[in-house]
């Protein structure tokens, strides 16, 4: 829901990045987000084609990479990644301990890198 | 040419957040961000305690609605300071906003300052706005599975406040299913049962209020 203020933001940082070294034109850019990050990728290339129309940054490519969630047991500190909907919830594989594990991946939001000329 | 990044990409809403927290931390105000679906009961929630508490702190609230000003409304009826921001239809308040509404806030002597956000229990969560603590406030008639199905909300909060419990008799929210799931995705979280009808629970949560604006005070 909130995609069109994070297409803001990345538009801003992308702007800023190009300036400061002398580039004029984007032809892509790679975000990455976690599983929890409760982005629909597809809202933010939405978002991110709404902005950038009639713009110098028109046509640029948006590419998005979704991390999996990824946790350390509390008890055992086996690491593992859940692959079910409800992936909060899953026991640990070693040990079977249900509560309080870290959460290790899956918050993430960043841009990693922009290719321009 | 590539150009590596890696900029968080929430970086202006969170450094501005950054300096909310360095101004209150400054002032000693203990600052909380009230998060929940629409109707979840945070404007009823702040008009019991601005009231209750009114002889023991000095407290402000903002707040995030999409279009009116109803809440600010009621919440200066009880004769705090109350600033409206208007969304206009944005799905969360962010640290620009908060920032642009403690102009009309007097932080002078100023002990708690209430935020309360805009009725959704997925966004709010991503922007930061300089609070010490969330509060997840979910009421017994939204559904038990409300922790799972927003793990995050609840991953982030230090409180969760289960509210309108005087009508458990009347729907089929399980408790502990609600308790439990909050308790796996967040093993701190402090989970108090109130009801802003009848004002059951309430002082657990007024005596978790004194303790953290004591500690925020003496930091
Ligand atoms: N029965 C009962 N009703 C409650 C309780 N708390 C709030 N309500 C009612 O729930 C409705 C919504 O309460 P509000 O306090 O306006 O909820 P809100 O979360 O501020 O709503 P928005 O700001 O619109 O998101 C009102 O009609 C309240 O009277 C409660 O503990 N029990
Ligand atoms: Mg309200
Ligand atoms: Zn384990």
């Amino acid at each position: 829901m909130h995609e069109m203020s994070i297409a803001t933001s990345l538009l801003n940082i992308i702007r800023q990045e190009m300036d400061k070294h002398g580039a004029t034109k984007l032809i892509s850019v790679k975000v990455v987000f976690g599983k929890l990050s409760n982005i629909v990728a597809d809202s933010l290339d939405f978002a991110f084609e709404v902005l950038t129309k009639d713009t110098v940054l028109e046509g640029a490519k948006l590419e998005i990479e979704e991390l999996p969630l990824t946790m350390r047991c509390c008890k055992c500190e086996t690491e593992f990644s859940p692959e079910l909907a409800n992936a909060m919830f899953a026991p640990c594989p070693e040990c079977g301990e249900e509560f309080g594990h870290t959460l290790l991946t899956g918050k993430e939001l960043y841009l990693e890198n922009i290719q321009a000329e | 040419m590539e150009i590596p990044v890696v900029r968080n990409i929430l970086e202006a809403n969170d450094r501005i957040a950054e300096q909310l927290k360095a101004l209150f931390t400054q002032h000693k105000i203990l600052v909380l961000n009230l998060i929940s679906s629409p109707g979840a009961g945070k404007t009823s929630l702040l008009e019991r305690t601005l009231t209750d508490l009114k002889d023991e702190f000095t407290m402000a609230v903002i707040e995030g609605d999409c279009m009116t000003d109803n809440d600010a409304r009621r919440v200066a009826a009880t004769g705090a300071q109350a600033v409206q921001i208007n969304t206009e239809g944005g799905c969360h308040l962010d640290s620009s906003m908060v920032l642009s509404a403690l102009s009309s806030i007097t932080l002078d002597g100023l002990d708690i300052l209430f935020v309360e956000n805009v009725g959704n229990l997925v966004c709010p969560v991503e922007f930061d706005v300089g609070e010490d603590a969330k509060i997840a406030l979910l009421s017994v008639t939204e559904g038990d599975d409300k922790p799972e199905k927003y793990p995050l909300l609840f991953a982030e909060s230090q409180v969760m406040l289960l509210n309108k419990v005087d009508l458990l008799p009347y729907v089929d929210f399980d408790v502990d299913v609600a308790l439990r799931h909050a308790g796996r995705i967040n093993k701190d979280i402090e989970m108090f049962q109130v009801s802003c009808r009848s004002g059951e629970g309430l002082d657990i949560w007024y005596d978790w209020l004194r303790k953290e604006r004591s500690a925020k005070a003496q930091a």
